[in-house]
């Protein structure tokens, strides 16, 4: 190997003048070192750069696999320094423009922003995600081709746009009915009524990727609507924190209601608050019962940045935070995108009921159904895994603080006004008198 | 609501039901969408199914085709047996329609293809 790298090549560049001095424009040389590069360079006035080459083709595959074959030494040598790509011509000229197309191997995403953007979207909400970040909680799951992708909290969809693009299927469960079905005011400034076909559907079908959308139904979370042994590539969503969206499910505070079975039709169930810290630990619990192993859950967590701790970040025992990024909101709270990754299967208890779910997929007979049913009871029992949640009274102290601040700033307003008419009068005033003294 | 989506739903939170899968399906108003064939999703998607749920779904919905009763082997291999399923799997959606919970009888309303799995205050 050393053998081999004793030589380098090394490109002479010559100037375009008294061209006969030279054998051509350019001219492959092998050297020893670069200290030797640098003593001819040193020596010649018809030199432009002496350049050591790495390699050389006449198309990108084949500059790519000469490359690969010294990538070692060259990372190594290079690893911690700058570089800058400079295109040079011969015997022609490139516009800036062609320049600039030859070093742009590849582009970013920053399309999608303008493509994802929510002033074109047809169905959006007073919460929709920025198409910006939803593209990076996306990225956050490690989304791929085939996945499919649950968004428990889905809203207007937004999140599943952005899995959607990434070749993911998409599902999602919201328990405003109003939403799904596009029923809710309008969020737009410009639009006074929702129009017919309004829905995620049809965001999907307008950004062309209707065969990655799967379905979106009514759902409320904490009673699942979905099997136990379903199994989903990634959970990505935006629950409600309680301050643009109400955290809900379905409930009441009353003692023994019943509804009639004509009234069950039309009847709206009424919904309770639903505790953010509940939530959350209804979220991970969730998250390890129906990811895959390896599979990831990425949601936002209000936090109030006075008080929080890293203490407060939920714990679940299957599952293991392997991000956590800050969006600041306001002097007093901020967001955490938070990513966890599935690393154990949920106790005994659930994979049983797995095991038997799957064996009950192979089985129809009534009699083992009523076995099974018995061993479903067992596990469908309350259950609490260790899981810790953190600040329990976001929303208060998110209101709290608020309240505070529009107190003094309503006070401010208040002397200001005060000062202005003052002065107003004092103009006045000095008009008046300097008129009088004119007459 | 497509087939997929079906075979994933349960209504075991009702109060007293234990399993509460599969829903069974009536159906008013089934429309069929062609969406783009992608073969390795298909065969990824097979094992989380229940098969069985998914031949009856769409034999009541009439679009059963050439299905066989048994999932084949080396269906990685099968495209034509691909194609019925991911037509039955992800073309044929029930508009309205209602699920209903193979042990209380409950019913869960299909409105223009979205499932209204909520249950009422005094069911929870």
């Amino acid at each position: 190997m050393s053998q081999k790298l004793r030589y380098k090549n090394y490109l002479l560049w010559f100037a375009q003048e008294h061209v006969n001095f030279r054998v051509a424009p350019f001219w492959v040389v092998q050297l020893d070192s670069e200290d030797d590069a640098r003593k001819i360079a040193s020596r010649s006035i018809l030199v432009r750069y002496v350049i050591e080459l790495w390699a050389f083709s006449t198309d990108l595959s084949g500059l790519n696999v000469q490359l690969q074959t010294q990538e070692v030494e060259l990372v190594s040598t290079h690893m911690s320094s700058t570089f800058k790509i400079i295109v040079e011509t011969f015997g022609k000229h490139f516009t800036q423009k062609e320049k600039i197309d030859k070093i742009e191997i590849t582009d970013g995403q920053r399309n999608l922003m303008k493509e994802l953007s929510l002033k074109q979207r047809k169905f959006i909400g007073n919460t929709s995600m920025d198409p910006q970040l939803s593209v990076i909680m996306v990225n956050q799951t490690k989304a791929k081709e085939g996945d499919i992708i649950l968004d428990p909290f889905v809203g207007t969809g937004s999140v599943l746009i952005s899995a959607a693009k990434f070749g993911a299927y998409t599902l999602g469960a919201d328990i405003d009915y109003q939403t799904l079905h596009a029923r809710t005011r309008p969020s737009r400034i410009t639009q006074k009524v929702r129009e017919k076909d309004e829905s995620v559907a049809a965001n999907m079908k307008q950004y062309g990727i209707q065969d990655r959308y799967l379905d979106v139904i009514v759902s409320d979370f904490t009673k699942s609507a979905w099997r136990p042994c379903f199994q989903i590539d990634a959970i990505v969503t935006d629950p409600p924190y309680g301050i643009r969206e109400s955290v809900e499910k379905i409930g009441t505070t009353k003692d023994s209601v019943s509804i009639s079975e004509e009234q069950a039709d039309s009847h709206i169930p009424s919904k309770v608050d639903y505790a953010l810290p509940h939530l959350f630990k209804d979220l991970l619990n969730f998250a390890a019962a129906h990811l895959k192993m390896d599979g990831r859950v990425v949601f936002w967590f209000p936090i109030f940045r006075k008080t929080f701790t890293s203490e407060q970040l939920p714990v679940h025992p299957c599952l293991e935070l392997v991000a956590n990024s800050e969006q600041v909101l306001s002097s007093h709270s901020s967001r955490l995108l938070l990513t966890y990754e599935k690393t154990k299967e949920v106790e005994v208890r659930f994979l049983i009921s797995t095991f038997f779910c799957s064996f009950y997929q192979l089985t129809s007979t009534r009699i083992l159904n009523h076995i099974f049913l018995f061993f479903f009871h067992i596990q469908s029992q309350p259950d609490d895994p260790p899981c810790v949640i953190g600040e329990d009274n976001f929303r208060e102290l998110f209101f709290n603080e608020r309240e505070e601040k529009r107190k003094v700033r309503r006070a401010r307003k208040c002397e200001e006004r005060a000062r202005m008419k003052r002065e107003w009068e004092k103009r006045v005033m000095a008009s008046v008198s300097s008129e009088d003294s004119a007459s | 609501m497509k087939l997929l989506t079906h075979n994933m739903l349960s209504s075991k939170n009702v109060k007293g039901v234990i399993v509460g899968y599969p829903l069974k399906i009536e159906a008013f108003d089934v429309k069929v969408t062609e969406v783009e064939f992608n073969p390795e999703f298909i065969v990824k998607v097979i094992p989380k199914i229940d098969y069985s749920v998914l031949i009856r779904a769409a034999e009541y919905l009439g679009h059963v085709g050439k299905l066989p009763g048994h999932v084949p082997e080396n269906v990685e291999k099968n495209t034509d047996f691909l194609k019925e399923i991911h037509h039955a799997l992800l073309e044929v959606e029930v508009v309205k329609g209602d699920l209903i919970c193979p042990e209380s009888g409950r019913r869960f309303p299909i409105t223009d293809g979205i499932p209204n799995m909520l249950l009422n205050e005094d069911e929870v």
